[in-house]
């Protein structure tokens, strides 16, 4: 089978594991949800690094510095914000 | 090796799944952290040839800026702050993209094309780019809207239309240039040209649509960061990207949809416009006749005699802080044996479950926060309703069959004895339009910054 016939495969089903995932979600897990594939979507971070190859031009390696940092800022700052935003929640349910 | 992809992929789809229900919420947020971890070092251990200068130097300056983003923004500003961090993500996958082709050693020198390498990099080189930059510039367009700046689209009406229409088209043209030429140099050109024409018209998407409507633009947004990952995954020939890019991204979409259906709209009606966009007329003071004014003591007075107190939060709350004194005044009120319960609308605030986020912060017990559907039939039995800094979600506006609201759910505050509303100034909600409501004969209005209001009641309630 083709190399890319597979990766539209995946992608596919990936997409409809999505659809599926969310089905009921109580408003208050809106934002955080929202919050939190947000963060999730940083995973591009892992793209990033496979771009940051040595032995580059200039050019290259400016691009790949500032895909690294900007997929980084979504990564922690993504996950940090979900973080406190359930954190709140936590809190109450320990009472 | 590749193995640890599978295990990261695993523990975002748990995570995610966790995400979706209180009680395991923050256990799916961890397992998710866990998740990008594993991706990382993976991806560390994988990759053959790694530039580690550059992506220390970018772990480091990113992470920086992404903890000192996380720390230091407010609670009231965090749909702002999530927008940008999409932005963010977006770009980034653009950028992968982008360096993708920089660095490779086929298309690094003359003679072959993208499309020499097959369809799929052909056509998902162009789409990460245009994806990723609308991304960028939508976001940051959602991030000024949300902050409560004035951004206005250069062109109105026809001409609206036809200036998205060109830089579609306009973007299209540029892709077939760039995975066709042979041309390193034309390459190059045509990358920076496509991630403009995709900035500006990121831009342009974005500006018409109305202030009120930005959680959805968000989240829409969020998933198409997801998008652009998944296409920078194909890019780079990543499993990984694509898979977590396909299910961010749907899922994304299906948040979208479920925000779209509280407001009672189509995703292509907010799309388009219109509502609290630049186009609505705002309404001022002189539009009501007859405004009952009154000050925090008449308020205490009137909360006396009450058995039943409703209070409707908006965004009025978030942005004065209010949210720790509201529950000091909702506190004393159950020690005086009063029946108190928040009513939460669904699009409260600036995202949805914005409320629900401050007032658990300021530990509003769970079970007084009540949903639209589950209160509004009891507003008939509630001797007080009090409106903090909310407008459109109370707007009885909306049971009218026309209007930029028609439709739209309401709380129906208007059925209980007496309504109060606490709110700076008569001026207009996110919609733009009139709120008959204040001029009802059981409604008081206490001109105010929420906070300011709310003590002097506490200090009035603890006097009585």
């Amino acid at each position: 089978m083709d190399f890319y016939f597979l990766m539209i495969f995946i992608f596919v089903i990936a997409a409809l594991l999505g659809f599926e995932l969310i089905t009921k979600v109580p408003p208050t897990l809106h934002t955080p949800l929202m919050s939190g594939s947000n963060a999730i979507s940083g995973i591009t971070i892992v793209g990033a690094i496979m771009a940051a190859k040595a032995d580059q031009t200039v050019l290259a390696q400016i691009i790949a510095f500032l895909a690294v940092s900007l997929a980084m800022i979504n990564v922690i700052g993504g996950y940090m914000v979900t973080d406190r935003m359930l954190g709140s929640f936590k809190k109450k349910g320990k009472k | 090796m590749e193995y640890l992809y599978l295990l990261a992929t695993l523990l975002f789809v748990f995570g995610i799944k966790r995400l979706t229900s209180i009680r395991t919420c923050s256990q799916g947020n961890r397992l998710s952290e866990l998740g990008m971890l594993v991706a990382i070092i993976a991806a560390l251990l994988i990759s053959d040839s790694i530039n580690w200068t550059v992506i220390i130097a970018g772990v480091v300056f990113g992470g920086g800026v992404g903890l000192f983003l996380a720390k230091r923004t407010p609670t009231t500003q965090m749909p702002e702050l999530v927008a940008a961090l999409n932005g963010f993500g977006g770009v980034a996958s653009a950028l992968v993209a982008i360096g993708s082709v920089l660095t490779d050693d086929n298309l690094s020198k003359d003679g072959a094309s993208i499309f020499d390498s097959g369809i799929v990099p052909a056509i998902a080189t162009p789409i990460a780019i245009m994806i990723g930059m609308v991304t960028l510039t939508g976001s940051f367009i959602a991030y000024g809207k949300l902050s409560g700046k004035k951004l206005t689209h250069p062109f109105s009406g026809g001409a609206r239309h036809v200036s998205h229409a060109v830089l579609g088209l306009g973007a299209i043209a540029v892709s077939v240039w760039m995975v066709t030429t042979q041309s390193s140099g034309q390459l190059i050109t045509a990358m920076i040209l496509l991630s403009s024409l995709s900035a500006v018209l990121g831009v342009f998407l974005v500006m018409p649509i109305g202030g009120a409507d930005m959680p959805v633009v968000v989240s829409l947004l969020n998933s198409y960061s997801g998008v652009a990952g998944a296409f920078a995954g194909f890019v780079i020939g990543s499993p990984l990207l694509i898979v977590v890019g396909a299910m961010v991204g749907a899922a994304g979409l299906i948040l979208t949809q479920i925000m779209c259906k509280a407001m009672n709209r189509s995703l292509s009606n907010v799309l388009l416009g219109g509502m609290g966009g630049d186009e609505a007329v705002a309404e001022d003071a002189r539009d009501y006749k007859s405004i009952k004014q009154a000050g925090p003591e008449e308020i205490a007075m009137v909360l006396d005699g009450a058995a039943s107190v409703v209070f409707v939060p908006g965004y009025g709350l978030a942005v004065a802080q209010a949210q720790h004194v509201v529950r000091e005044l909702a506190d004393l009120l159950i020690a005086r044996d009063v029946q108190v319960r928040f009513a939460i609308h669904p699009v409260a605030g600036r995202m949805p479950g914005h409320m629900n986020v401050l007032l658990a912060e300021s530990d509003v017990p769970y079970d007084l926060l009540w949903e639209m559907e589950r209160i509004n039939g009891d507003f008939k039995n509630t001797d007080v309703a009090i409106i903090v800094g909310a407008n459109d979600v109370v707007n009885p506006a909306a049971r009218e069959p026309t209007g930029p609201i028609a439709g739209m759910p309401i709380l129906d505050v208007d059925h209980a004895a007496t309504v109060v509303v606490i709110k700076r100034s008569l001026s207009p909600g996110y919609a733009g339009i009139k709120n008959p409501l204040f001029d009802n004969d059981n409604t008081l209005m206490v001109f105010s910054d929420a906070k300011e209001a709310l003590e002097g009641m506490v200090r009035e309630v603890k006097d009585l």
